[in-house]
This record gives C-alpha cells, sequence and structure tokens, in this order.
C-alpha cells in the first residue's frame, strides 16, 4: 500500500533518513518509534510529499508521488501533525469541513459526515463551534483526528497523535482509536515514542536509530529476535520507565 | 517660490500635450462649463503680491461688464501657473518680466518687453500692461545696523567680510542669484542658508546682518530694514506685467481695454503698503484690491484677522471641497498601495530571493524626499495636480503594506503552512483561505499604518496643485497666515486621528474572531 523504495533525505550534510527501504501493508496499523530525531516525522514527510526524497522513491497506493499528482493523492491520506496543526482563525468545525468544502462537497453530505465523526470520535458537538485555543489539548486532538478522517481516506499518518496528553486521558485516547482503526480497515502509520503504545497499536513496529530502520517486524519478534542489542536496550528502558504497564 | 519651483522649471515648455490639457480641463473647467456668460479666468501663484494683483485684475474684468471674472486664487507656484496659462485654464494671470525671461522662457539675460513678446508669442501668449512697479530681488539689512556700518550700497559691503548673511535658498542657489552677485561686486562672505519665512525674525533678532527680500516685500517697513542701494545695476528688472492668452484682446476686447488701463497704476510704494495691509493687517485680498481701485488703498487698514476666527476659517466655505479631495487623495493612493502592496508582499514572503530587490526598492523610495519625488513626478508625467499627488503618496504607501504582508506571512508556524499543504489544498486555496487569513492582523496593521502616514504626506500635494487641506498650510505659509496653517493642519491631525479610530473598527470586522485577543470567552 506504502511502500519506500531507496528513500533517503539528508539535511546540510546530516542525514535525517538514510535510504530505506520499507513497506506497509493496508489495512494494518503501522507504528513507527525511535528515540527522538531518529527522523520519523521526516519518513511520514516524505510519504504525504511535504520532503522529496534526495534519492529513491515514494509510492503511495501503487502510484509513485511525484508534483504533478500530490496533491491529488495528499486527499486520500489523513495526517495529523504532531501537535494537531488546527488553524487557529477557523472554529473546530469549520477546520474539520475546510477540505470537503473546498472540493464542493454539498451541505448536507458534509452534514453527515461530521455527525458520523462525533459519534466515532465521541466528543460533544457543541465543541466544534469553539476555536482551537478554547480547547484542551486531548480535544484538540480529537478534532485533528476527525479532520484526518473527514474524507474517509483510506490511509492514515498520524505523527505522535497522543503527545502531550496526560496518561488518563492518552490511555482512554489509545483505546478508542484502536477501535477506530479496525472499525475503519484503515492503513495506519502511526508514530511514537513510547514501545508500550506501539505494542498496543502495533500489527507492524518499525524501530529506527539515527535514520536507519534497526528492525522491523512484530513486537513478539522484538522480544524474542532482537536484531541488535540496541533493541534489547530500547525495550528494556521503556519497561523500566513504566513498569506497571507490564 | 519654494524647492519644486526650481525643480519645475528645469523643465523647457516647449512641449505640450494633449493630456496635460485634458487632465487641467477636468480638474479645474468643469465649474465653468456650466456657465452659459463668456467666463474670463485670472490666475495667481501662491504669494501675498500675486493673491492681490489677482484680485486686482479679476475686480478689473468683472467692472467691464462683458464677461464673468473668476479668480483661481494661489493655484501654485510659477511652473503651474504658467502651466495652467498655456492649457487655456486660465486668460490671464500677474508674472513679473524677470521670470518670464528667465524660468518661463530661460534666457541668459533680461530682455525687452518685445523680446519677450516675440518669444511668447509662438506659444500663443504675450505680455503687456507694466502695472508700474519693480519687484526684484535687494539686500536689506536693520537700519540701525546699516548706519552704524555706514553701509547704504550693495558696494559697501566689500569693506566689512565678517557679516553675517542669511539667504534663502532660492537665492542662494539660483544661477543669476548670490553666486552671479558676489562675482560681480567682489564680494566673499560665505552667506547661510535661511528659509525665507524666517529671515525677517533672524534679521530683527540680529542672527543675521544682511538678508535677501523682495523689494516690495510688507515687512520692510514693519522691521525697518534699508534695502541696499543696487550702485551697479546687478538685478535685473522684475517689472509686474500681465501675462495672456493672445486670444483674450479679441474674445473680449472691452476688458482688454479695461486692463489696459491698470497700466503704470501701482507704484513700488503703493505695492508695499497693500502687501502690508493683507499680510500684516489680515484685510482680505478682495478688499485690498477694492480698496486700491477705489483708489484708497489705506483706507482699510483693520486690527489683523478682522472678522475671521479660527472656526470661522476653519469651517470656511472651501472646508467640504478640501476634505473631498484629501480624502480622494488619501483613499486613491492607498487603494493603489493595497493593490499592489499586497502581491508584492506575497512575491517577498514566497521566495526569498526577490524579497530582498523587493523590500530594498519599496524601502528606498520612502527615503525620497517629497518635493523632490512631486517634482520628477511630474517631469515624467508632464502634469501636475492630483494624478502625481496620488502616485506620489502611493509610493510612500506601498513600504509599510508590502513589509506587513511579507513578514505576516513570513511569521506563520511551520505545522500550521505544513497542515495546509498536507491537507492537499493547491498553493491558491492555502493562500486565500489559510495563510492571508492568518496574516490579516499584521496587513492591516499596515495598511492602517499607511492611512494614517498617508493623511500627513497628502498636505504636501498642495504644492502641485492637487488641493486638500494641504492648500491651506501651503496658503498659510506663504501669506504668513498662522490661523489659516491651522485651519488646514488641525483637520489634517483630526482625520488622522478618525483613520486610526476607523481602522480599530475595521480590524474587529476583518481580522478572523479566532485571531483576536478579545474572542469570545466560551462557545
Ligand atoms: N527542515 C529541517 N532542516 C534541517 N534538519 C532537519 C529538518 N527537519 C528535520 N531535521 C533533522 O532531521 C533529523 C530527523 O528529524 P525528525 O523530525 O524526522 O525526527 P523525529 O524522529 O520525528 O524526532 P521527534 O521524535 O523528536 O519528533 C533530526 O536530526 C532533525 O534535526
Ligand atoms: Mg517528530
Amino acid at each position: 500500500m506504502i511502500r519506500l523504495e531507496g528513500a533517503c533525505k539528508t539535511y546540510r550534510g546530516s542525514v535525517a533518513l538514510a535510504p530505506t527501504t520499507l513497506t506497509f501493508a493496508a489495512r494494518q496499523t503501522s507504528v513507527l518509534i525511535g528515540p527522538s530525531g531518529c527522523g520519523k516525522s521526516t519518513l511520514l514527510r516524505l510519504i504525504v510529499g511535504l520532503v522529496t526524497p534526495d534519492a529513491g522513491g515514494v509510492w503511495v497506493g501503487g502510484e509513485e508521488l511525484h508534483k504533478d499528482n500530490v496533491e491529488r493523492l495528499r486527499h486520500g491520506i489523513g495526517y495529523v501533525i504532531q501537535d494537531g496543526g488546527l488553524f487557529p482563525h477557523l472554529t473546530a468545525g469549520e477546520n474539520v469541513a475546510l477540505l470537503a468544502r473546498y472540493l464542493g462537497r454539498s451541505r448536507a453530505w458534509i452534514e453527515e459526515r461530521m455527525s458520523r465523526l462525533v459519534d466515532l470520535m465521541r466528543i460533544p458537538a457543541r465543541l466544534l463551534e469553539r476555536f482551537p485555543r478554547e480547547l484542551s489539548g486531548g480535544q484538540r486532538q480529537r478534532v485533528s483526528l476527525m479532520r484526518a478522517l473527514m474524507l474517509d481516506p483510506p490511509i492514515l499518518l498520524l505523527d505522535e497523535p497522543l503527545g502531550a496528553l496526560d496518561p488518563v486521558t492518552r490511555y482512554e485516547l489509545q483505546d478508542e482509536l484502536k477501535r477506530v482503526f479496525a472499525e475503519l480497515a484503515k492503513t495506519v502509520v502511526l508514530v511514537t515514542h513510547d514501545m508500550n503504545e506501539a505494542a498496543h497499536f502495533g500489527d507492524h513496529i518499525v524501530l529506527l536509530r539515527s535514520g536507519r530502520v534497526v528492525q522491523a517486524g512484530s513486537f513478539g519478534e522484538f522480544l524474542s529476535h532482537p536484531a541488535e542489542d540496541y533493541v534489547r536496550d530500547f525495550i528494556r528502558a521503556q519497561r523500566a520507565a513504566v513498569p506497571a504497564a507490564n | 517660490m519654494s524647492a519644486i519651483s526650481s525643480a519645475l522649471s528645469g523643465r523647457p515648455y516647449r512641449r505640450r500635450t494633449e493630456a496635460m490639457r485634458v487632465i487641467f480641463s477636468i480638474l479645474f473647467l468643469l465649474p465653468a462649463l456650466c456657465a452659459a456668460q463668456a467666463t474670463i479666468h485670472v490666475g495667481s501663484k501662491r504669494f501675498t503680491e500675486s493673491y492681490i494683483l489677482g484680485e486686482i485684475v479679476t475686480a478689473t474684468v468683472a467692472s467691464a461688464g462683458e464677461a464673468q471674472a473668476v479668480h483661481r486664487q494661489g493655484m501654485g507656484n510659477t511652473a503651474i501657473v504658467f502651466a495652467a496659462l498655456r492649457a487655456g485654464v486660465i486668460d490671464v494671470y500677474p508674472e513679473y518680466t524677470g521670470t518670464i525671461a528667465f524660468e518661463l522662457l530661460r534666457k541668459r539675460a533680461a530682455a525687452s518687453l518685445e523680446d519677450l513678446n516675440r518669444e511668447l508669442a509662438p506659444l500663443g501668449l504675450g505680455a503687456a500692461v507694466r502695472l508700474g512697479f519693480n519687484n526684484t530681488y535687494a539686500l536689506a539689512m536693520r537700519e540701525a545696523r546699516a548706519a552704524e556700518l555706514g553701509i547704504g550700497a550693495v558696494s559697501d559691503l566689500k569693506r566689512v567680510p565678517e557679516l553675517r548673511i542669511g539667504l534663502s535658498q532660492e537665492f542662494l542657489n539660483r544661477r543669476d542669484g548670490w553666486p552671479a552677485m558676489a562675482r560681480a561686486y567682489g564680494l566673499a562672505a560665505s552667506p547661510l542658508g535661511l528659509d525665507h519665512g524666517l529671515a525677517y525674525e533672524a534679521s530683527a533678532s540680529g542672527q543675521v546682518d544682511l538678508i535677501d527680500v523682495y523689494s516690495t516685500d510688507a515687512k520692510l517697513a514693519k522691521y525697518q530694514l534699508r534695502v541696499l542701494t543696487d550702485d551697479l545695476g546687478f538685478f535685473p528688472k522684475y517689472d509686474a506685467v500681465l501675462l495672456y492668452r493672445l486670444d483674450l484682446p479679441r474674445r473680449a476686447p472691452r476688458t482688454w481695454e479695461a486692463l489696459i488701463g491698470l497700466e503704470g497704476r501701482i507704484s513700488s510704494r503703493q505695492m508695499i503698503a497693500m502687501n502690508a495691509e493683507a499680510e500684516l493687517a489680515g484685510v482680505p485680498f478682495s478688499r485690498v484690491a477694492e480698496g486700491f481701485l477705489s483708489g484708497s488703498a489705506a483706507r482699510h487698514l483693520a486690527a489683523p484677522g478682522e472678522g475671521r476666527t479660527f472656526i470661522s476659517t476653519l469651517v470656511g466655505a472651501d472646508f467640504w471641497r478640501l476634505t473631498g479631495q484629501h480624502l480622494l487623495l488619501v483613499f486613491a493612493s492607498l487603494g493603489l498601495s493595497i493593490v499592489a502592496g499586497v502581491p508584492l508582499g506575497i512575491w517577498a514572503a514566497r521566495s526569498p530571493r526577490v524579497s530582498g530587490w523587493i523590500l530594498g526598492s519599496v524601502g528606498m523610495l520612502q527615503t525620497i524626499p517629497s518635493l523632490a519625488l512631486l517634482a520628477f513626478l511630474i517631469t515624467l508625467m508632464d502634469t501636475i495636480g492630483t494624478v502625481p499627488a496620488i502616485i506620489a503618496l502611493f509610493l510612500y504607501a506601498l513600504l509599510p503594506i508590502v513589509r506587513s504582508t511579507s513578514s505576516g506571512l513570513a511569521d506563520i508556524a511551520q505545522p500550521l503552512r505544513e497542515s495546509a499543504q498536507a491537507l492537499g489544498l493547491p498553493g491558491g486555496a492555502r493562500l486565500r483561505l489559510i495563510e492571508l487569513p492568518l496574516a490579516a492582523r499584521s496587513i492591516l496593521a499596515g495598511i492602517k499604518t499607511s492611512a494614517v502616514i498617508n493623511v500627513g504626506t497628502a498636505t504636501i500635494a498642495a504644492f502641485v496643485g492637487a488641493g486638500g487641506y494641504g492648500e491651506r498650510i501651503v496658503a498659510g505659509l506663504a501669506v504668513n497666515d498662522n490661523m489659516m496653517l491651522l485651519a488646514g493642519a488641525v483637520p489634517a491631525a483630526l482625520m488622522a486621528i478618525a483613520m486610526q479610530l476607523g481602522f480599530d473598527v475595521l480590524d474587529r470586522w476583518l481580522i478572523p474572531a479566532g485571531l483576536r485577543h478579545d474572542a469570545r470567552a466560551g462557545a
């Protein structure tokens, strides 16, 4: 469904992503994990065409991404950036409806779709009349997800969608999102720092370090056949941090 | 009589374009077209003497009973009034033989009236009716100081090289002014440039010993100045005459006869007295003229500002016309600078490579002095009045708008920019739906700055005949009338404040609610 072939990106001599070949299977949730600055966001940006690879290519739904098709392909991708990226001059509802309106969807279609999403994301409809800065962090995250889901895209790219949330809210949303992803059968690529979260969501986990894929596979494989010592270290560090989650 | 006049007289008037005629017609002729009776338009320049002579000529035209007489008072400086005469907007105005020779015909030496007429004829113009006095440059000194030093003529100055001399910039710099005079008389002093309006006070307070004056200046008597004899005959004659369109005597023969009757009627002494009446005693120009024509020049000497209060000057008959002109200048130029400035700002924000060029050149425009810019535009466009004034204001208003647009766009947070892009909105839609609204506060602030600055700068437009409140300021400066000056400056300041308040209201409309500090609290 999504495929990187030798795609790489270097910023002024420093490697953000080394040549990488990876496939993210359709209707599956893949998780990108790794320490800060290892290239997770860069990988997502490559997929959504915000960053052009220095070499290699990116295929989305069988089409190679380039200038002429990037806008059309983006309509099939819901992308949620690290801090939500809601537009402050629009209400939450206007943020959600923005693209549908631009594409000329009817009012009825938009209303019907929004009410479905409100139910799905369990967000009180009156919050949609507020401006982003009048919402809590968790509410903003849900609205961002609603905006990403609005056109019912087959692909979701979520860059730390649950960052900056308190543990309780985070725990709740993890469950909800897992339910939503399963219900909608989306191809999801989700970024996190947290191995527990990765294990919770991921059918398929990709561990990055300094712009390089260390290991890709299921959580079970990570435990039973770590590719490098680093995999073991990474898991151990995470377990030590949150022993209760085990 | 200002910097712009020397700048303006730098271009030859050999070419007359249709454009100039059309603009003048639109600006000045419309009201006249409505009148059924033949109308004769009299012009005057922006200084007391010209106003008074203009009134005398107008009253004389009216008294002939042949045509309606309209006085286009204080239209501007020499170049502007002359251009108006050539375009047929006015039929006649008082001028000086020296000005005709040196400034208008660009001759190097003085010439007889016959010689001048030979060169004026191909332009369809003529000079006639010597009014009887010579208003030339002269040097003057406080009577007491002159007596103390024993100075009566310009040649005597050689004996006292330590004299402090304060000269108007015009006299100091023009070819036939100080440089030539110093050479002719062998004077070595290095004079100091002084605003003409300040010269008398500087002389009275003893800050300078010698100033340049016009030989019919109202203040010569008031400040007890001794006019030094031009013993080498250096200064050319500036005999007051009427400069007219050659078709005038044919169109209105009886009127022309009446005007010829003015020949030799006004002596230097009478002119000084009339200038003093108007300038120092505040008698209206029309009544000074009336007094002269009825043969009693001194009758109207009255208390300064008689019959005129600040409020009555402020809301005078011309108030709405000036307000309208001022608003036209401000908003037409502001509109243009928004239309040009916002796209330029967008371009600068989009491509860092051209941004330096755009901001640099727009910023450089800002550093050009307004009078110099106006003079340049007038030469370039071959027209005066509203159009060059609007263009100058437009150029000045660009910088705040371009800068605020480009910085407003550049300051949009990277994640928001990426979100808009990742949604799959094309560039144009991103700009319209996301980026411009996010930059709205900054852009509006730039527009507000431009608007407020424009209200002030627009007062300069009066120098080129574009009207507005500046007309009162310029007239006030020209005739030393502080009340008139304030009657122009105060409404301009009020308009600037109103502009500020108006934009504050507009902010509430145009800045998206989600970006306002005072946005409603809850849903
Ligand atoms: N626009 C850019 N210019 C220069 N360097 C960049 C740019 N974007 C990313 N980088 C560098 O590329 C590397 C990878 O960045 P990336 O944002 O992909 O990290 P990340 O894995 O998402 O980190 P985090 O978990 O902190 O979000 C980092 O070293 C970063 O400094
Ligand atoms: Mg990141």
